[in-house]
């Protein structure tokens, strides 16, 4: 993939993305109907919901490679559970810990709520992460 | 390796995905994965010559896992569960890759960017499914009652419908009576009916039907649930401040909810001019007045139409309507019919963009010319000019694109902006039910052909205008679709619910209840495995969330479809290397 090494300028990062079937899921999808663009190298992967997220996932997708992990929640939309919103967060602040303790950078795991008209919030939080993990550089030094 | 045998569908969309991500280096990509026994590419890959094609590969192949990689599972996610249980594969052992909505259509700007991502996002599908395992669905009941949001023409029809087929009905209309803009019309298009009267006439059927409960001045401020079981708050404002909310249980719900017309800016042809009125201002006055039409106490004689006010406007206005209205050519030509018909002395001058009186509306232009009105055309960059002149007249002038810009100027007594239909403001309906709403701000279906009144929010039904221009006819045609697919749900009395619960582990687990502390719904138990004290999943009550996963020390809990090692696999699948 493009710019995998190094922290050359043509590192384009590679961002993992937590969203949920019913609320953030198809705000992702109306900003690729409104043909909104983001980098190609986000890839998305939809859930339940958000409070199933594994802490253990978002250190697994760093180790193997993903630059970035992005949690899209449902807020209080949430079908399943009111306080979808807290748990989640406290998901995003335990991988935050586990990341710390391998020694990468906890500002690789951010959360924003995301819902199902949310296509235009959700392209600026890709663009914002995607610049944001460039200036870190690569998760992978060697 | 894996000793699956996947079957793999990559589609071109007719090239809504194939213009911008290269399909056949895709499934060159992916063909050798593990588990892969077939790597196909369609065209359509929904259509029913390659549903019938993948039914066929399952069987002769003997596939126990199925990826189709198209577009969003919105979409066609039960098309292919389906297309999978036709062939006798378990439905749960299908993946839907979405390679449209979150790949090609956002990437429209990079194809080599966007047939990577395709590859990569394929891929992590086929990981998932080589650890799929046959699942059954869980089946729940539906109430059978429908919440419908809007007593205009189409919610009122679409009310009386669902009480026909045996549903309870809760109508709810914000204002304080119903009708919407129909109640409001005198003569119509075809025959002369009476808007008016074919509201009261509704009404009438309404108030025949015990099954039917209305509430004006109410407005839907809270739903939670899932489809066939939906629990709404409905807040009735009464005298004063007096607010009432009313709880109701519905097993979905019908948004018809209608449009606003479009409101012209001060000076935007002349608007704020006395005599420069709006399509439905004028239409008021026509039908208020018994004998010849009079403003001001003059008879309306000249009159200047100005088409396309509020519709397809130039691309580099700000938050532009794009759109063509749809329905104001028609109620534009209608409208002078009837002032020709009140006023024979009248002359009427209709200056338009494109004259787009489709159908049967063709016969009104035509009447409407025999009738003495006259068209002339400008062009979109060079509208025509509106301005106060003596004697209480008002001057437009306009160039006339079919007697080759020759320069014409009109003295009239009113000035009619045919203005089109803009989405309501109806922020906190929107909030309340996440409905996604389009480029163009009216609500959204799933598929504009194939699922016109389905929204992605399941059980959730859109009709009329609220979903975009639309005339009355159309309107109540769509409440009648909205009607059939809600009732097709509620008759059959269960929907489906994917079976992804969570599942314990009894050889991991060695029960600590943390997990029994953060569900809501009280879903797990204590149970006993071969004399161990371990935690049991309720399988009616689990919901699915999944939120006990991560609260697990022992991570002894799965959640069905999404499990630890399928996650962990998509994560590897996502990053192998391309090429």
């Amino acid at each position: 993939m493009t710019g995998q090494a190094g922290g050359d300028k043509g590192f384009s990062p590679k961002i993992l993305v937590f969203s949920t079937h019913n609320i953030s899921d198809p705000g992702i999808d109306l900003a690729g109907s409104s043909h909104m663009h983001y980098p190609p190298t986000v890839l998305v992967t939809s859930m339940p919901c958000s409070s199933g997220i594994k802490p253990e996932w978002i250190l697994y997708a760093v180790e193997k490679g993903f630059d970035g992990v992005f949690l899209a929640t449902d807020g209080e939309e949430c079908a399943y559970l009111p306080d979808c919103a807290e748990r989640t967060s406290h998901i995003a602040r335990e991988a935050q810990e586990l990341l710390r303790q391998k020694g990468y950078e906890p500002q690789r795991v951010r959360m924003s709520g995301i819902c199902s008209v949310c296509a235009e919030p959700f392209t600026n939080h890709m663009k914002e992460f995607s610049e944001a993990l460039k200036k870190l550089g690569p998760v992978r030094k060697e | 390796m894996s000793d699956r045998r996947i079957g793999v569908y990559i589609c071109h969309c007719g090239g809504n995905i194939s213009d911008y991500v290269d399909v056949e280096r895709v499934r060159e990509a992916v063909q050798n994965e593990p588990g892969v026994v077939v790597a196909r590419t369609a065209m359509f890959t929904c259509s029913d010559a390659t549903q019938q094609e993948i039914v066929q590969d399952i069987k002769e192949r003997n596939l126990d896992g199925l990826v189709v990689a198209s577009c969003s599972p919105k979409l066609h996610l039960f098309t292919f569960r389906n297309a999978a249980r036709r062939a006798g594969l378990n439905p749960y052992q299908y993946t839907q890759v979405n390679i449209r909505e979150q790949c090609s259509w956002t990437h429209t700007d990079d194809r080599d960017g966007a047939t990577e991502k395709a590859i990569r996002l394929i891929r992590a599908g086929i990981a998932r499914t080589i650890l799929t395992e046959p699942l059954e669905p869980i089946i729940i009941d539906t109430v059978p009652k429908v919440l419908v949001a809007g007593g205009g023409i189409a919610g009122l029809r679409a009310a009386i419908g669902m009480a026909d087929i045996g549903i309870s009905v809760f109508l709810i209309e914000k204002s304080p009576a119903v009708g919407g803009w129909i109640g409001r019309l005198e003569k119509m298009y075809p025959h002369g009916r009476n808007g008016r009267q074919l509201i009261d006439k509704l009404v009438d059927e309404v108030k025949k039907r015990e099954n039917i409960t209305l509430f004006t001045n109410a407005e839907l401020v809270e739903k939670s649930g899932n489809i066939g079981d939906f629990n709404v708050k409905i807040r009735v404002s009464g005298q004063g401040d007096k607010k009432d909310d009313i709880t109701a249980n519905v097993g979905s719900i019908i948004i018809a909810t209608g449009f606003d017309s479009y409101q012209p800016g001060a000076g935007e042809y002349g608007y704020g001019i006395d005599g420069v009125i709006t399509l439905p201002e004028f239409k008021e006055l026509l039908d208020s007045s018994d004998g010849i039409p009079a403003r001001n106490g003059k008879a309306i004689k000249d009159v200047v139409y100005i088409y396309c006010v509020g519709s397809r406007q130039q691309p580099d206005r700000e938050n532009p309507n794009l759109y063509c209205s749809r329905y104001c050519c028609n109620a534009a030509v209608h409208a002078s019919l009837l002032l020709a018909e009140k006023n024979p002395k009248s002359h009427q001058y209709h200056l338009f963009r494109d004259v787009r009186t489709y159908g049967r509306y063709e016969l009104l232009y035509s009447q409407s010319r025999e009738a003495g009105s006259t068209y002339l055309r400008f062009g979109e960059d060079d509208p025509p000019a509106v301005e106060r002149c003596s004697g209480g007249k008002i001057k437009v002038t306009v160039k006339d694109l079919l007697t080759f810009g020759e320069e014409v100027e009109i003295k009239a007594d009113i000035v009619v902006l045919v203005t089109g239909m803009v989405p309501r403001k109806n922020g906190e309906l929107v909030d309340v039910l996440k409905l996604p709403v389009g480029r163009d701000r009216f609500f959204n279906e799933i598929h504009p052909k194939l699922r016109p009144v389905e929204t992605v929010v399941d059980g959730v039904f859109i009709c009329g205008a609220c979903q975009g221009p639309k005339n009355s006819a159309e309107s109540v045609a769509s409440a009648l679709a909205a009607v059939t697919q809600s009732a097709s749900i509620l008759k059959k009395g269960y929907v489906e619910l994917d079976p992804l619960m969570a599942s314990v582990n009894p050889q991991l687990c060695d029960w600590c209840d943390e997990c029994v502390k953060v569900c809501p719904y009280s879903a797990i138990e204590k149970g006993e495995e071969q004399g161990k004290e371990v935690a049991r999943i309720n399988k009616t009550g689990c919901k699915g969330c999944g939120g006990c996963v991560p609260v697990c020390p022992r991570e002894a809990i799965d959640l069905k479809g999404y499990t630890d090692a399928q996650i962990k696999s998509m994560i590897d699948g996502f990053l192998k290397e391309t090429f």
